[in-house]
């Protein structure tokens, strides 16, 4: 017993400096799989706020960047209208159907809610976004966030007034996306070389797929379907099986994003729930 | 100015230089990342116990980490030239009592040759720990070579473009 006190005593240094790697270690594992780790919370905040005074300066300078995607976002907004459209026949009588329809806040599905992005990477592999809005002001973790453009990426970590977000530019980003044209599903991912290209995969070679095409978010994703994700910029056959590879470029410029929308998904619970409750049956 | 307050207005500089200014750059030919954040631990003074160098070294990593959002990562790293710091230090200094004499490494205190020695030595360990624990999750062994050691050579050119710009100029103390 002495001597392995003795031992301790001789190689503290040693000990002490195992202990802090295995500590470091542990921390680096965890994250990488659970995006949980001691303090983030705290030390979100406080980098986050940094990153704000930072951000002041920054954002000056891609004020006309910013503009332009908003004047954009909203013009097609305005071109939606209802009163731009009018029924092609006006001899016919419209008819306003009774059913309430989802401008009705019961049949809302998603909630938009804006948030000022306070630091942005993109030259690293594992990309995050850090955003001024969190728990207080109601976002919660794995909410989706999408830009004017298109999809920008999911909240993995939030404290009281800050929230990261895990962007597509991450190597551990998985999307389900669909062609716009065909609807065949495939995964979205990216390799984290360039941040100008995405990968889509598992779309099978039956699909016609052309350069140029958009490609939207899926039905089975959990962003809402139809927002763009990218734009198809190479398609190539992948020799050993039977689905394409292509190449997309994101829809979202990653480069001078300043303004996000946090999406809540309002019937996720139940959705969550109700999936839940059928997989048990199958096990059973 | 203090040893104390010096080291920790050091410390605030380089997470600020490292993450808003070089972590800012785009990786140059797609994967050479600057690195320059651990010249902080290669300047702390020779004083300090080995104990309170990798626990400063740990801290110092899991600052920039917080950043960075990579807990774990810069301070394994750090923690490990925290720790080889003093053995290198050993084997370099050769002449008596250099630790009584001087405050902290630098290339007027220990003379260039073993100063680049010393700063080369630790960088190639620190970056090839950095990219190892990297590489565990992703790419392949030409990927990690190549990032190694073309990451020494950018952290090595920075430290220098440093260490003359803002040079040190290093007091000699005598007990007399």
């Amino acid at each position: 017993m002495r001597n392995i006190f003795l031992f301790i005593r001789r190689y503290f240094n040693f000990v002490f400096f195992v202990i802090i790697q295995i500590v470091a270690l542990s921390m680096l594992f965890k994250y990488n799989r659970f995006h949980e780790a001691a303090f983030m919370g705290v030390a979100g905040e406080f980098t986050g706020r940094i990153s704000e005074k930072y951000n002041k300066v920054e954002y000056y300078f891609q004020l006309k960047k910013t503009n332009e995607a908003l004047v954009n976002e909203n013009a097609h907004l305005r071109n939606l209208l209802k009163q731009d459209f009018l029924p092609s026949d006006s001899t016919q009588k419209i008819v306003i159907d009774s059913i309430r329809i989802d401008s009705l806040e019961r049949f809302r599905r998603y909630l938009y809610m804006p948030a000022k992005v306070v630091n942005n990477s993109v030259t690293s592999q594992t990309n995050y976004i850090t955003i001024s809005r969190g728990l207080k002001q109601g976002v919660q973790k794995d909410m989706t966030v999408v830009s004017s453009e298109g999809i920008v990426g999911t909240v993995i970590n939030v404290s009281n007034n800050m929230a990261t977000v895990m962007s597509l530019l991450n190597r551990q980003s998985r999307v389900s996306s669909s062609l716009k044209k065909t609807g065949e599903t495939g995964t979205v991912e990216w390799d984290g070389n360039d941040p100008q290209v995405l990968t889509l995969r598992n779309i099978p070679k039956s699909a016609r797929v052309n350069i140029g095409d958009t490609v939207v978010s899926g039905i089975n994703s959990s962003y809402p379907p139809g927002q763009a994700v990218g734009y198809v910029t190479a398609v190539e056959a992948e020799k050993s099986s039977n689905f394409y590879s292509l190449s997309l470029k994101p829809a979202t410029n990653f480069f001078n994003i300043q303004f996000v929308y946090v999406v809540k998904n309002l019937q996720k619970e139940e959705q969550d729930a109700l999936e839940k409750a059928t997989h048990k049956q199958d096990l059973q | 100015m203090s040893e104390l307050l010096k080291n920790i207005i050091r410390f605030a500089a380089f997470i600020l230089v490292q993450v808003f200014i070089l972590n800012k750059i785009p990786p140059l030919h797609g994967f050479i990342s600057p690195y320059l954040y651990f010249l902080y631990i290669l300047l702390l003074p020779f004083s300090m116990s080995r104990i309170s160098l990798v626990f400063v070294g740990f801290l110092f990593g899991l600052t920039l980490d917080y950043f960075t959002k990579t807990p774990g990562l810069h301070a394994a790293s750090c923690s490990l030239i925290a720790y080889l710091r003093p053995f290198l230090i050993n084997v370099l200094v050769t002449h008596e009592g250099m630790g009584y004499n001087y405050t902290e490494p630098a290339p007027s205190s220990m003379g260039w040759t073993p100063y680049i020695v010393y700063v080369l030595v630790l960088s190639f360990i620190h970056n090839a720990y950095l990219v190892f624990l990297e590489w565990l999750q992703f790419g392949n062994f030409w990927y990690f070579l190549g990032k190694v050691f073309s990451t020494t050579g950018i952290s090595f050119l920075l430290i220098m473009i440093t260490e003359t710009l803002f040079y040190r100029k290093q007091k000699f103390r005598t007990n007399t």
